[in-house]
């Protein structure tokens, strides 16, 4: 009976919490699933809107909702520009040429933002209130940020669904080289997809920097999280990662009320390889 | 000479593995010895995954799991069971290649990076399931009580013999490496790289042929684990599974070359001087991390193929000689 | 193909001299020739007991520092309360010994990035490359126990702040001394205060799972079980934890009133944050390491009520008049000195951690003069002899051969964040009940 109670009281903010990771983890497997690449530089870019939440609320005083509008196009362009420089080259290569590619473009990110800001702690003190439910409270922030997690994949899902970039986009991602047949000019649409992948993680970093701490390390965490995620979701298909992200939410607040929170990393890397070997395609994704 | 030119492959690497294994006692400097470990056994780690990487093709992106997982069976039995370290290297490698054979059985299924994922996801998990595993010390680790070293001639001589120790491990890495690249094992470990389908068709049975390159990729770093740990004298799951520490190896294989017996030498030989000289400088220590990811792009993007490979493209006679 | 070969083995040998010495060897090259045997790690360092009239002596001390990673903010404290003592002893002409030697100080330090990989490497850079005489740890027990290692094996001494976890100095090492008051004991005088505060609490523990917190919790729950207290939960989490709810809902349902634990400063100050946000009735909050940190008031009026135990703090100093109360030997300056010369400095007021790193320079300064000798077996012998009282406070070495180097002279004080007249956050000493500034907020909030 006392699980039961508990849980009531972690349900809700799991779920939250879960559409946020969803946004992170859509961005990697929006990536994956257009051109094949893990993202290696997710986590850091996730840093980097954590970051631009920081210096938007501290340095231009601007509510932190309102710098996202300033927060999304930057990430945008910073992935065209990684896509560009690093990734262009070695999109046909094997995968460990476009793993080591943003790998080294981690390494250059967490370097630069270690030499810029340190590897303290950052907070963003940032008080939205909170809605007493029953036995739980809810955080404003945590509440608004979820609202946010849902405009940006439901945008997401219009752009692919409802615009020609979007569908050329989806054209790319089904069949390369038959796209440019029909002349979609894919590289450009490669790097529109990058760009996308990494305002996605651009913006939950900066959601996430308004209700928990972050450093510029933070984003490895957020990144192995979102793995999870895609794999529970199905690689490559950005809707499954909502429906992932929601999935980990909820473990996160389930698994502790019937054993010791240090317990969740092992449960959840084991469901992790589980489904790879068993669901590669996702828990809901098709069966192969 | 005509032999000689034969094994050439083997001889060079081993030159260098000894030139190492002098360079402290020709500087007399314990520093030297210090960073020439830290090579030796990025040498050796570095070789162990390139028996996967370089000769299957699968990328494994939690190698490190081995060298955890090892250590810390094998340290276990060192600190509180009082066994020699002898046996509990032997543990250790043992140890480590019942895990991969068992972890090869279920994930060499996957491909790509899939297989990448996953390997990931093995080493998180082990690294949290190891933070609440009580016999190993949990979240506190093991600690080797100083005494322990007294066996070995005292801490100073214990330290002087796990250097040896560790040249000795590199060696048999390369010898590994080297007689599975001329074997006919080997080859059909190559024939998975190109084309695992069609290897198939041509006989090789890839489960096994992968699986047995994946323990063999997986003992000698459990065995440098359970070494590692024994010079520091402690261990904590968070240093025995870092995640970064499994794709730096990725990227010594890489600047080397995979696929070929000294690629990952000079590979791990080049990227453990660089950061080595990059982390004491006072001129590049707070952006070292970029001037290394900068680096290291540069090479991914221009020189896919590793100084190796490119030497091996540039020069017939070069191809020949470097296995 | 002769000439192939040789072209290719010259090739190697300049790419594996060109990276050898890009691997450190490089700075070896400009170095005074110090005696060199294979064996040389044990040999003393020459050139600094040469009994020459008035002959001055560098001394070097070495330690890493973690510049980056997750120990970043207590690491950089230490260090420059280090440097201050450094400096001031250097300004001062440095120290005379009785031979008329005077004696200065270097430091040599490096970035180990809060991670062990390097660490051992680094220290024994120090002590082979850079000849330090002596060596401070690192901050953080885990990183202390794997330099400890190195210093033991090559006979240097080390000084140990910012490493309290009592383990390390049960493994038979004869030369490592430890400033902190062990682990064990950091949260057994927040329980002796909670006694008088209200002796039916139910206390939920929920700790770092990493050695330092696991050791501190080691000490606590026996004790606070010994003092009556009912524990109702037991909880770890890991290090990188940053959503505390579903841990916050268990405090909730196991009826806690008082919570004791976190781990270091990241964890706890979030920890912190979130008991606050989510305004669970908590009585009383005892987290350790980050509320006596000054960034604590970050987080505003989450930092409201929340005690911390402190090695060190500038309102509850020690005197010299306590000293002299206790007839223990006084040595150095007084807390404000320290306080005014450190804020003079960097800006900043001192911290416990700064007080650590300070007194590790005073307490080597203090051995060295009661050995009269830079050597390391004199100064050994010294130190195992001390037994000081300092602004910092007592400073007293276990000699025993099972827990050889563990701290027992030295107290620890409890702190609260409370308001003052003006409405800002500010650190006061609430325990021991003598040396208190003010009383403590007690419930916190309202049950």
């Amino acid at each position: 009976m006392q699980q039961i109670s508990l849980l009531l009281a972690s349900l809700p903010d799991g779920i939250l919490l879960g559409f946020v990771y969803g946004v992170a983890a859509m961005g990697l497997t929006l990536i994956w699933g257009v051109m094949n690449v893990i993202n290696l530089s997710h986590g850091p870019i996730i840093a980097l809107g954590m970051f631009g939440t920081y210096l938007i609320f501290f340095k231009l005083g601007l509510n932190p909702y309102l710098g996202l509008f300033l927060v999304a196009p930057l990430g945008l362009l910073l992935g065209i520009l990684i896509y560009v420089v690093a990734v262009h080259r070695v999109i046909n290569a094997p995968h460990l040429s476009s793993l080591l590619a943003t790998f080294s473009v981690n390494m250059i990110i967490i370097g630069l933002g270690t030499a810029a800001f340190t590897t303290s702690p950052y907070n963003v003190d940032f008080n939205m209130g909170s809605v007493s439910l029953g036995s739980t409270t809810l955080l404003g922030t945590r509440l608004i940020a979820a609202l946010a997690a849902v405009i940006a994949t439901g945008s997401l899902y219009l752009f692919l669904y409802r615009t020609r970039p979007g569908k050329y986009i989806r054209a790319v991602a089904n069949n390369r080289s038959a796209a440019e047949l029909m002349g979609i000019p894919s590289s450009r649409i490669l790097a529109l997809s990058f760009g996308l992948g990494t305002m996605l993680a651009a913006i939950s970093g900066a959601l996430i920097a308004t209700f928990f701490p972050f450093s510029i390390l933070s984003g490895g965490g957020y990144e192995l999280k979102s793995f999870v995620i895609g794999v529970l979701g199905g690689l490559g298909n950005p809707v499954g990662a909502l429906i992932g992200g929601l999935t980990l939410g909820v473990l996160e607040a389930v698994i502790p009320a019937f054993m010791e929170t240090s317990w969740v990393p092992v449960i959840e890397f084991g469901l992790f390889i589980l489904v790879l070997l068993v669901r590669p395609n996702g828990l809901f994704g098709a069966k192969q | 000479m005509k032999n000689f030119q034969k094994y050439i492959g083997i001889i060079i690497p081993l030159l260098v593995i000894a030139g190492l294994l002098l360079y402290p006692a020709i500087t007399g400097k314990a520093a030297a010895r210090e960073t020439a470990f830290t090579i030796l056994k990025a040498i050796a780690l570095a070789s162990s995954l390139n028996i996967l990487l370089g000769y299957t093709g699968y990328v494994s992106f939690g190698h490190i799991v081995f060298f955890g997982f090892g250590g810390y069976v094998g340290f276990y039995l060192l600190s509180t069971q009082g066994m020699s370290l002898w046996i509990s290297i032997l543990a250790g490698g043992l140890s480590s290649g019942i895990l991969a054979f068992l972890l090869g059985k279920a994930i060499l299924r996957l491909r790509g990076a899939y297989f990448a994922l996953a390997t990931i996801g093995v080493n998180e998990a082990m690294r949290a399931f190891i933070n609440n595993f009580d016999l190993f010390g949990g979240p506190t680790g093991i600690t080797l009580n100083f005494k322990a070293y007294l066996a070995y001639g005292g801490a100073a001589k214990a330290l002087e013999m796990s250097f040896y120790v560790v040249g000795a491990l590199a060696v048999l890495a390369i010898i590994l490496s080297y007689i599975i690249r001329t074997s006919k094992f080997g080859l059909g470990l190559l024939a998975i790289r190109e084309n695992e389908d069609a290897a198939e068709v041509m006989g090789v049975f890839a489960p096994d042929a992968k699986t047995w390159a994946y323990v063999l990729s997986a003992i000698i770093p459990g065995m440098i684990g359970v070494l590692f740990f024994f010079k520091n004298g402690n261990v904590e799951p968070h240093d025995a599974f870092p995640l970064h520490a499994s794709i730096e190896l990725l990227v010594m294989v890489m600047l080397g070359g995979q696929g070929t017996v000294l690629g990952p030498i000079l590979g791990a030989f080049a990227y453990q001087g660089m950061r080595g000289y990059l982390v004491t400088s006072d001129f590049f220590k707070d952006i070292q991390l970029s001037v290394s990811g900068a680096l290291l792009l540069i090479i991914v993007l221009f020189i896919p193929a590793g100084a190796i490979g490119w030497l091996r493209q540039r020069n017939a006679i070069l191809r020949r000689v470097l296995a | 193909m002769k000439r192939t070969l040789f072209n290719l083995f010259a090739l190697m040998i300049v790419l594996g001299l060109a990276l050898t010495a890009c691997g450190g060897a490089a700075p070896a090259a400009t170095e005074a020739p110090v005696v060199e045997a294979p064996a040389a790690t044990e040999a003393p360092v020459a050139a600094t007991e040469a009994p020459v009239v008035a002959e001055e002596v560098t001394v070097t001390i070495g330690f890493t520092a973690s510049q980056t990673g997750a120990q970043e903010v207590s690491s950089k404290r230490q260090v420059n309360g280090f440097n201050l003592w450094m400096n001031q002893v250097n300004e001062a002409g440095g120290l005379t010994l009785s031979d008329g030697t005077v004696v200065k100080f270097a430091a040599q330090s490096y970035d180990d990035e809060s991670t062990k990989e390097r660490v051992q490497e680094l220290y024994t850079r120090l002590i082979t490359e850079d000849n330090a005489d002596f060596l401070i740890s690192p901050y953080s027990s885990g990183l202390t126990a794997a330099a400890a290692v190195i210093a033991e094996q090559n006979g240097k001494l080390m000084i140990t702040t910012g490493a309290a976890d009592d383990d390390t100095y049960k493994q038979g090492y004869t030369g490592v001394f430890q400033l902190y008051t062990p682990g064990s004991l950091y949260l057994t005088s927040t329980v002796d205060m909670l006694k008088t505060l209200d002796p039916a609490a139910k206390i939920a523990i929920v700790n770092e799972s990493d050695k330092f917190s696991t050791a501190v919790v080691g000490g606590l729950k026996p004790y606070a079980e010994s003092q009556g207290f009912e524990i109702v939960l037991e909880e770890a989490y890991a290090s990188d934890t940053a959503d505390f709810g579903p841990i916050i809902n268990k405090i909730v349902d196991s009826g806690a009133t008082v919570v004791l634990g976190g781990g270091h400063y990241p964890d706890g100050s979030t920890f912190a944050r979130q008991l606050y946000e989510r305004k669970v009735g908590i009585q009383f909050i005892g987290i350790l390491v980050a509320p006596p940190d000054s960034k604590f008031s970050e987080l505003g009026d989450a930092a409201l009520g929340v005690t911390g135990p402190s090695q060190w703090e500038g309102k509850a100093t020690h005197t010299e008049e306590e000293a002299n109360g206790l007839g223990i030997e006084w040595f150095g300056p007084s807390g404000e000195e320290f306080s005014a010369a450190f804020e003079a400095a960097y800006g900043d007021k001192p911290t416990y951690h700064a007080a650590g790193g300070y007194t590790a320079g005073l307490l080597l300064e203090r051995a060295i003069r009661n050995a009269d000798s830079v050597e390391s077996e004199a100064v050994k012998a010294a130190l195992d002899a001390i037994n000081i009282f300092t602004f910092y406070g007592g400073i007293k070495f276990d000699t025993s051969a099972e827990a050889h180097g563990l701290q027992i002279g030295h107290s620890m004080v409890v702190i609260q964040w409370q308001k003052n007249e003006a409405g800002e956050l500010v650190r006061e000493v609430v325990w021991p009940a003598d040396v208190a500034t003010k009383a403590p907020i007690f419930p916190i909030t309202a049950p």
